[in-house]
């Protein structure tokens, strides 16, 4: 048994899992700057208490709609990835599980190489699938290339 | 690592840089006794520490060296370049096991017996090893005559030693006036490399020991974070103030005043214990051109100006590599053989000149050689070779243009690629390497005579004054040191643009200037209102940024951008400003690479109007133009000025007709420029500040009217005392000051009145 404690976050109506001891702290994103050139998935810059952060949307880089007008304010867990900060920005922060990294299941081998190399596994719930993301790829992997000259 | 490890390779490597230079030195000068003193002194501490930690491998070489040191210095052994160089040799071998020490935290695995064998053969002076046991031992000590075992140590000496009592006599000798007897050291068998590291430490603490007392040794890590946070407390500092304008009442002002003073001052003080010295980044010079001489048979003389011009330590490691780089290509291309230089009627030897001062917030570094400078017409042919130029279009260049070709990326010269130079990686790495730090280079070169290359860096990278601009809506910041001039297009305004060959351009001051628009650019919207264009110049491009608005100038903290951003060009990092909202800091180079794809045509319409205006050969400067008194507009060359500031006038300090002000910690004089002027009594006084090489000084003026780029003749009719002359800018005849003459004033003003007016601030507060 190991067990670990994962955050649970909406993402356009599915519910994602992410190791909670990559999760610095959980905000609203505000006054995002945006980097223009930079790849469609990054939303821009923004201040948190002094620091830089990089907001990367969940729905652009999941390739799923763009949220519904009216819908809450979004929320951004914040990841740090070799010294950077970023924010995830999610729908919303659901609740913690502890969950028993033993019985991850890997992905399938069909799964598209895109969603392979940042999806480790799948937890069972009683009623359904939790999907977890490696948190540091999802944020920056092949985001480097972008249109940036 | 241990402790004890980690210092020794500290205080090691230190001392090989110093025996590096020494040895260059005593090369030259055979004759310079305080030089092989050190020397010797040097390597023998190296070696008792080896032995005191246990480090057999370096104990031995060093050993050895000192050995064939000990030889010269007794004058037993005459001092040839062989020697030096052998004794080099193991310095390097030494360097080589001590980075394998730092890697691994113990000695690497190797042999030295080559080295130790040539190293003794050449002490017992005789060049072949064999040799060596034949020569009769000239020292009558009873010691030697039992053969490779010593009394002291008591056991058999390893590969390279002496006896310790050979060496404590000849150690002894070298330490004329210390007061420590030979007789006094123990005789009972202690470990000998202890015994002898005591008296050689005791001996350098002799001669500096107030150095030892005043410095300590400080983790650049520490140091770093302390930088990190006296940015962030500059950043809540300005978002402070920002918040106290909006303010209708100002209770708030003197406690912030104060406290903003305070933080300036901390981060001078910060910044100052990251500078250091530029010969740090010039040690390895003087070997590296021994070296390149005796290899490639020139004669060089290295003179180094200047190694004491503090910058950055972040900047200096950015430049050690890039100015190596370029002296290394002034030994080998610049400079001519003996022969060559003889037939064209120089000296036999060439020199190099490095040299290093500061100019405003930047450090300018200048490196000439007397040697056959830029050949133009082998530089064209090679540019058309490489496929970089056509031969039409190769031949329309100028002689400058053809010299910065040498900056093109995959351009050498060299006929043969040495050991050297000549691969073809050279001249556009350095380039990119300056320019990626924010600092520009450029070259002048006169055929036959020489070549000078002068290249400008910013003194820190941390901290910047930029100019905040608007472009479809968003803000950025632009460095200041990399526009020249702002002007204002648009409705109404006295600069058109137009369009050559598909190509925006203004017409500024009779050239044509390119333009590009920053938001269209970033892939944002075109400019709306072009209002402004920011005139930028990175090495010899100059191009025009359109913006919408200019909101501010401001003094950023550089953040650094996330891996993700760190690909897009055009941006160097991001800023909090102090309004709390991150801003994009623009990276000229990054423009100007975009603003230089430009049709051919147009790129030849801007060339005819520049070198109109190159024949003309005035001198253009960037002045400063400034309202004082009722009399004429005065000017000043921009690049004199440290700084423009405006001071509050409560702040400045009146003693009777003089003036002075509290500036960043220090009294410093202010000054007017002209007879009928008078120090404002409200509001702000604007000043400009000049930095001397030991104090500061402001000049205090009425108004700063504009900073314009001109070509300047003075005529000297020198009407008043303080102006130098006349000259005609924009079409106005302007006085231009004499900022030596004020410098004068100043320092008479510092002596005199710094007393006086700290002792009138004492009564005061009593």
């Amino acid at each position: 048994m190991s067990v670990r404690d994962y955050v649970t976050v909406r993402v356009g109506g599915h519910l994602f899992g992410i190791e909670a001891l990559s999760i610095q702290d959980v905000f609203y994103p505000r006054n995002i700057t945006p980097v223009p050139l930079a790849a469609h998935e990054i939303l821009g810059v923004l201040n948190l208490r002094g620091r830089i952060v990089t907001a990367v949307c969940a729905r652009r880089r999941l390739g799923l709609q763009p949220r519904e007008a009216g819908a809450p304010e979004p929320k951004a867990v914040g990841i740090e990835v070799g010294g950077d900060n970023y924010g995830l920005i999610v729908d919303q922060v659901e609740s913690v599980m502890k969950l028993d990294s033993d019985e991850l299941i890997p992905p399938p081998d069909n799964l598209p190489q895109r969603w392979a190399e940042i999806i480790p596994g799948v937890f069972r719930l009683p009623d359904s699938l939790l999907v977890i993301f490696d948190a540091p790829r999802l944020l920056t992997a092949g985001l480097q290339l972008g249109v940036a000259a | 690592m241990d402790d004890l490890i980690s210092d020794f390779l500290t205080e090691a490597n230190e001392s090989l840089e110093v025996i590096d230079i020494e040895l260059v030195r005593f090369e030259a000068h055979p004759g310079d006794r305080p030089a092989l003193d050190k020397i010797f002194r040097l390597v023998h501490t190296l070696k008792g520490t080896c032995g005191f930690l246990g480090l057999g491998r370096l104990e031995s070489l060093a050993h050895a060296g000192e050995t064939l040191l000990g030889r010269f210095r007794d004058g037993k052994l005459q001092v040839s370049g062989e020697a030096v160089t052998l004794v080099l040799k193991s310095i390097d071998r030494i360097k080589t096991v001590i980075d394998g020490l730092g890697a691994t935290g113990a000695e690497p695995a190797g042999d030295d017996s080559d080295l130790i064998t040539a190293l003794e053969a050449m002490a017992m002076g005789a060049p072949p090893p064999e040799t060596s046991e034949s020569e009769p031992e000239p020292e009558p000590e009873p010691e030697q005559q039992v053969e490779g075992y010593d009394p002291v140590l008591g056991r058999a000496l390893r590969p390279g030693e002496v006896s310790t009592a050979d060496l404590d006599a000849a150690f002894a000798a070298a330490e004329g006036p210390v007061d420590f007897a030979p007789a006094s050291l123990p005789e009972a068998p202690v470990p000998a490399p202890a015994a002898e590291t005591r008296p050689a430490e005791s001996v350098e603490e002799d001669s500096a020991p107030i150095a030892a007392a005043q410095s300590i040794r400080v983790g650049v890590d520490v140091l770093e974070d302390m930088m990190t946070l006296v940015s962030e407390l500059v950043l809540t500092r300005n978002q402070l103030l920002q918040i106290n304008r909006s303010r209708s009442d100002d209770s708030f002002s003197p406690p912030l005043q104060r406290l903003s003073t305070i933080t300036g001052e901390l981060q001078d003080s910060v910044m100052k214990t990251r500078m250091q010295p530029i010969g740090q980044a010039w040690k390895k010079l003087p070997r590296i051109i021994r070296d390149l001489a005796n290899e490639l048979d020139k004669k060089i003389d290295l003179v180094l100006e200047g190694e004491t011009t503090e910058l950055d330590r972040q900047v200096l490691e950015q430049i050690r590599d890039p100015l190596t780089h370029m002296v290394r290509n002034s030994a080998d291309h610049g400079l001519e053989g003996p022969a060559d230089r003889r037939a064209a009627g120089k000296a036999e030897t060439g020199t190099i000149h490095l040299s290093a001062y500061h100019e405003g917030g930047s450090i300018v570094i200048r490196l000439r050689d007397d040697g056959r400078g830029l050949d133009t017409a082998r530089i064209r042919e090679k540019a058309i070779e490489k496929g970089l130029l056509t031969r039409s279009d190769a031949e329309a260049l100028t002689e400058s243009q053809v010299h910065r070709l040498i900056f093109a990326p995959g351009f050498s010269t060299a006929a043969a690629i040495t050991n050297v130079s000549g691969r073809g990686v050279g001249m556009d790495v350095v380039r990119s390497n300056i320019e990626q730090i924010g600092g520009q280079i450029d070259l002048q070169s006169t055929f036959g005579s020489g070549c000078t290359v002068t290249i400008k860096i910013p003194l820190t990278l941390a901290i910047i004054s930029a100019l905040i601009v608007g472009a479809s809506g968003e803000r950025f910041a632009v460095p200041q040191g990399a526009v020249l001039e702002l002007i204002k297009i648009g409705e109404g305004a006295e600069h058109r643009t137009e369009v050559i060959e598909q190509v925006r351009m203004v017409r500024l001051r009779e050239q044509l200037v390119p333009l590009i628009d920053l938001g269209a650019e970033l892939g944002l919207t075109q400019a709306l209102q072009p209002n402004f264009v920011m005139i930028m110049k990175v090495g010899s491009h100059r191009f025009g940024v359109i913006v919408e608005e200019v909101i501010d100038t401001e003094e950023i903290v550089v953040k650094p951008l996330a891996s993700v951003l760190r690909g897009i060009s055009v941006f160097s990092g991001a800023t909090l400003l102090g309004d709390g909202s991150v801003v994009l800091i623009i990276e000229p180079n990054g423009l100007s690479q975009r603003a230089g794809e430009m049709p051919q045509a147009a790129r030849r319409a801007i060339d005819a109007a520049a070198t109109s205006d190159e024949d003309a050969k005035i001198e253009r400067k960037t002045m400063l133009l400034v309202r004082v008194g009722s009399g004429a507009l005065k000017a000043v060359e921009l690049g004199q000025i440290t700084r423009l500031e405006h001071v509050p006038v409560a702040e400045l300090q009146h003693l009777g007709s003089r003036a002075a002000l509290q500036y960043r910690g220090k009294l410093m004089p202010v000054l007017c420029v002209d007879d009928d002027q008078r120090l404002k009594t409200e509001g702000v006084q604007p000043m400009l500040v000049v930095a001397g090489m030991l104090y500061t000084m402001g000049l205090a003026v009425d108004r700063i009217v504009d900073v314009v780029e001109t070509p300047v003749t003075i005529e000297l009719s020198p009407t008043k005392t303080g102006i130098i002359g006349t000259a005609l800018i924009n079409g106005r005849a302007t006085e231009i000051i004499d900022l030596d003459h004020f410098m004068i004033m100043a320092l008479a003003e510092h002596s005199r009145t710094g007393p006086a007016v700290q002792a009138a601030q004492t009564q005061e507060a009593a």
